[in-house]
This record gives structure tokens, sequence and C-alpha cells, in this order.
């Protein structure tokens, strides 16, 4: 996250209704200049509603959003300094690749040369050189992701909005394009507000998250603060793997793989005694599940060929790995 | 039969195919044929004799040259008025309306189908009628007079009969246009009118050639409405209409016009690549 702290889009008291549903309910949030930002949520929590209307696709029905110190919630997308990439890319059928990514600056009236040197060097950004004279219907679904990214950062808006952009991508892809677009991000300076329901997608790519449910922000924090210290257990289930266990009339939090486990004859401290009842091999770690005084766990660890099913083992953890939730 | 497809589909595709072939593409090729005889000046008899004396009649006359221009003329005038009118109600029944709402507007829009072509016509003629028709008695007192019988008459009466073959293809393109497409173009920058241009008007072009097809080519070969509402106007349909009877390799002829030029604008169209997503 950049230092200086400057907020670009405060957010007061937004509110959105479809018919009697409501998508978005009194959210409050502010976005700070180049930071990346992701909200995550599940599908209908809000997320993609919220983003539309910094876009000004949907106007709120209370509230207000502020860009640049400026109340911009009642202005039509065309007047707003921010630029958005769709989901779908959007891009324009019947126009170039070229001139899909030269359309801003077309309308603001830009010539044509440099019109021409500006998508040449928005192509060589998103790795595309050469392809400006393509259909958008000859690309692949990455490349298509690639001109809609070069056609809207080729306006240099101060704040980019990315809605779901990769959710169409395959997972190779998906990796590949998480971390293009991180250093994309750093390399423009460009504020980046990123909707996904992807939480590994999140914790990748992000400075902070917001977490939505329900139309509200249940926690908005760094990924490794969100991830470690959830404060709903909304967030707790939503960003991972939880194991919600009663020691000794306590519930306790704990992630699945800041336990450990041991073979029963280990002399180690152990704060949990349990059954193996199955192990899932999957490559670099290896899932546990322990039957432990009456609570189900997941632990996920690095393998121990001794353990196996059937085993009795114990259980242990570091005490500031756990964490209580609302 | 299972056993070849083949067989089946030809089972299937012929009695389209004899229809097409003998119905349609047979009568298309009397009539080419029709146009280079002739007739018996005495009896009025169809004389079986190859010649061009048809065609040269036609192209010699100045008065068929007049029909010809004042035909092409309205039809062209019908196809832009009806264009101008049914882009902006598809553009409300696709992206303004509520959905729910569509399906009612695209029935509301298709109901003058349902009412006979003649009913419509004479309708027209009475609102039409100059000093006591329906447009004199209510638009008269603020100045608004009807045009009386001819060409204007026609064009209106016409762009009316004609306008649901022209909003039904547009809207079916803009309903196929994605909303998203509009929205990245405001997104960028561009006000309604630009988005309109550069984006709405390219996209639904092959919508807008579609519905010029029926609009065009009906007014090309109307001639009821002429008869009508048209005063003393001719059109090239009342030409043929008058000759059927007394000439018919002649009323073949003149037939020859609309068709050609229905060829030449759909190779023009063809040319554009527009009938290619069609």
């Amino acid at each position: 996250m950049p230092d200086n702290g400057e907020v670009i889009i405060s957010i007061r008291n937004l509110s959105r209704k479809f018919n009697s549903v409501t998508a978005v309910d009194d959210v409050d949030l502010d976005v700070i200049a180049g930071e990346f930002l992701t909200l995550l949520g599940p599908s209908g929590s809000g997320k993609t509603t919220v983003l539309r209307m910094i876009a000004g696709f949907e106007k709120p029905d209370s509230g207000t959003i502020s860009l640049a110190g400026k109340d911009v919630s009642q202005l039509p997308p065309y007047e707003r300094d921010v630029n958005t990439v769709f989901q779908d890319y959007a891009l324009f059928p019947h126009m170039s690749v070229a001139e899909n990514i030269e359309y801003g600056l077309r309308v603001k009236g830009v010539s044509k040369v440099e019109r021409r040197a500006a998508s040449e060097k928005a192509l060589e950004q998103v790795r595309l050189s050469g392809y400006g004279d393509r259909k958008p219907n000859q690309l692949s679904g990455g490349q298509r992701q690639r001109v809609a990214l070069a056609r809207a950062i080729i306006n240099r808006p101060s704040v980019l909005l990315l809605d779901e952009p990769l959710g169409a991508l395959d997972l190779k892809l998906r990796e590949q394009m998480q971390i293009e677009l991180k250093e994309l991000q750093k390399e423009l300076g460009i504020t980046f507000i990123f909707v996904t329901h992807d939480q590994e997608e999140a914790l990748t790519m992000s400075d902070r998250i917001a977490i939505f449910n329900k139309g509200k922000i249940e926690q908005i924090a760094s990924p490794q603060e969100i991830y470690e210290r959830p404060r709903t257990s909304f967030v707790s289930e939503f960003v991972g793997k939880i194991n919600k266990i009663t020691v000794g009339g306590e519930e306790i939090n704990i992630r699945p793989e800041f336990v450990t486990i041991f073979r029963t004859e280990s002399t180690a401290v152990s704060q949990l005694k349990g059954r193996v009842k199955d192990v899932i091999f999957s490559g670099a770690v290896t899932r546990y599940l322990v039957e432990a005084d009456r609570n189900p766990m997941i632990i996920a660890n690095n393998a121990h060929d001794s353990i196996e099913v059937g085993d009795q083992v114990s259980i242990s953890w570091a005490k500031d790995k756990e964490f209580l939730v609302k | 039969m299972h056993k070849h497809p083949r067989a089946r589909l030809g089972a299937l595709l012929f009695a389209p195919g004899l229809w097409l072939v003998v119905a349609y593409l047979g009568a298309l090729a009397a009539l080419l044929v029709t146009a280079f005889f002739t007739i018996d000046s005495f009896t009025g008899n169809v004389l079986y004799r190859f010649n061009l004396d048809n065609f040269h009649d036609m192209l010699t006359d100045a008065a068929y040259k007049n029909v010809f221009l004042r035909t092409l003329g309205i039809a062209v005038a019908v196809t832009v008025i009806c264009t101008v009118i049914a882009i902006p109600m598809a553009l409300f029944m696709a992206k303004v309306a509520h959905p729910k709402y569509r399906k009612i507007l695209v029935a509301l829009v298709l109901t003058p189908l349902w009412a006979s072509y003649l009913v419509k016509i004479y309708a027209w003629r009475t609102m039409l009628e100059p000093g006591s028709g329906v447009i004199d008695w209510l638009l008269g007192p603020i100045g608004i007079h009807s045009p009386g019988f001819g060409g204007s008459a026609i064009i209106l009466g016409l762009s009316y009969l004609w306008l649901p073959y022209m909003i039904l293809p547009i809207y079916a393109g803009l309903d196929r246009l994605p909303n998203n497409l509009l929205d990245a173009s405001s997104d960028l920058g561009a006000g309604n009118f630009h988005t309109f241009r550069r984006i709405v008007l390219p996209l639904i072009f092959p919508s807008i050639v579609a519905g010029s097809l029926f609009t065009f080519s009906l007014s090309l070969g109307d001639y009821i409405t002429a008869q009508i509402i048209g005063g003393k106007l001719q059109l090239l349909g009342n030409v043929v209409y008058q000759n059927f009877s007394i000439n018919l390799p002649f009323a073949a002829t003149i037939s020859f016009i609309p068709v050609s030029i229905m060829a030449l604008y759909l190779w023009m169209v063809r040319r554009t690549g527009a009938l290619a997503d069609l």
C-alpha cells in the first residue's frame, strides 16, 4: 500500500435496492490512492453493485461517492475519471483491437497520430504488440482480457475498476494474469478496485480486502489480517478453511495449517488428543481429518509418512494463532 | 429410412423444394419469358415471338420513366421515414422499457398487422379527405391541413403500413446488443449521441438493412394504396395492373423493373456484408 494514505474515493452511507432486494446496505468505504483494493464476497453480496455505482452504471438510492473530493454519485459514467474492465470484456465487435483501445482518446478528440502511438504503447504494456489490426473475435479469452485492460489504462484514469476480470479464464492463465495485473498496477501507480468471489485471488493480489456479505462490509483489512484475524465468523469461513473447536468450554477458531499433529507417543506438548479418520494427499500439503474430543478437525500439514487412518494423535498449535469471532 | 439420412432429408425437403422451384422460380421464369413476347394489336392475343419491343417502349417513353422515378422515390422515402421512426421506438422497447413490458410492446407493434390492409388504407382515406377528413377537422384549427390525395398521402400510408416490418428487426438487433457495450462506451467517456453513432448504429446496421428489404420491396410493388389515396398518381404497380388484362407481355416487362431494382439492392447490401450476420 502506498505510504501517503491520501483518500481517492470516499463512500458514505451508500445504499441501493433492486425492487425489494437490498443489494447495498449503508456502506462506508475509503479507498486510498494507489492501493490495490479487492471487494470480495459471494455472489449477491453487493460488491459488484458498489463497483457499478462507482463507475456510474447504477445510481445509488442514498449516500455519496466522492472521487478526489468531489461528489460524483449523480454524474453519468462519461463524466467520471474512472475506467472499467468488464467481466466479459465488452470489446466492441465491429472495431479492430487498436480502434477499441483508442476509443476513449477518440471520444476526447485526440489526433490520430497521438492515438496510434498511445495504443501501441498500451498494447506493449499488456504484451500484445502487433495485434492492433485484429478483430476481437480473432483473439483468445486471455488476449481479449488484455485488450480490455489496455482500453481502460490508455485513458490514465485515477481509478481502475475491475469486475471479476479473470473469471472467464482457465486456472493457469488466471494465475499468470494475477501476477501480471499486480505488476501492471505497481508500474502504473493507478488505484485498482478489483471485484472477485475468489478468496485465493483476493489474498494473492490485494493491498487491502473488503469482505462483503448481504450488502454490508464485514471487514476491511490487509490480506494477512483478514486471514489470520478475521473479525466475524462469516469472514473466517469465507477466506479459508476453519476449525471451530471447543476446548474446556471455550470456543476457539484456528486455521488448519497452523495446527500440527504428532503420533501419540511423541513427547511434544499437546492441547488435544484425537484419532485420524482420513488422510487426503494433495501434493504440497496433506490434510488430515481428525476427531478430537468430539470436535471434527481438519489439519493441513506437511506429510507425516508415519501417520495413517486410525492412528491416535496429539494435536497442538501456537496460542497466538487462535482467534475469536463475532 | 433411418439408415439413409440423405433419403430422409430429400423426402423432407421435397415438398418445399417443389413449391420453391415450381411456384416461385417457375413463375419468375414465366414472367421473364413473357416479357419478350408481344400482342397482336388487332385481336389482343399474345404472340409467342421473341422480340425486344416491350423493353424498347418502356425505356423510350418518358411517361414510364417518370412512373419509375416516382415509385423509386416513394420507396426510398418510405424506407427512410420507417427507419427514422423505428430506431427510437425499437430503442425504447429494447433498452429503456422495463423487461416485463417488452413483450407487450412487441405485441402492440404487431397489432396493426392483424387488421386488413384494405381497412387500414380506407381508414387513411377518410382521415386524409381534404376538407371533411379527420386530419382537417382535428388539426385544421391549428393550421395543419391534410396533404390531400397524392404522393405525400401514399408515402404517409405506406410508411404506416410497413413500419412494423422495420421496427421488429431493429428491435431484435438491439435486443441482441449487449448492454455492457453501451456501458463500456459511456465508461470510456462517450456521451449518448456518440455511443449511438459509434456503437449502436454500426451494430444494428444489418437489422436496418433487413427491415429496409421489407419496406423498400413492399413499397416498390404496391398499387392498392396508390389507387385509394394516391389521387391521380400512378406507381409501377398501377401500370402493371392496368396492362395486365390488355397487354400481358408489357405488364411483365414493367414488373421487371422492381424485380431488377430489388436484385440490385440485394447485391449492394451483400457487398456491405450486412447479410452475413443476419
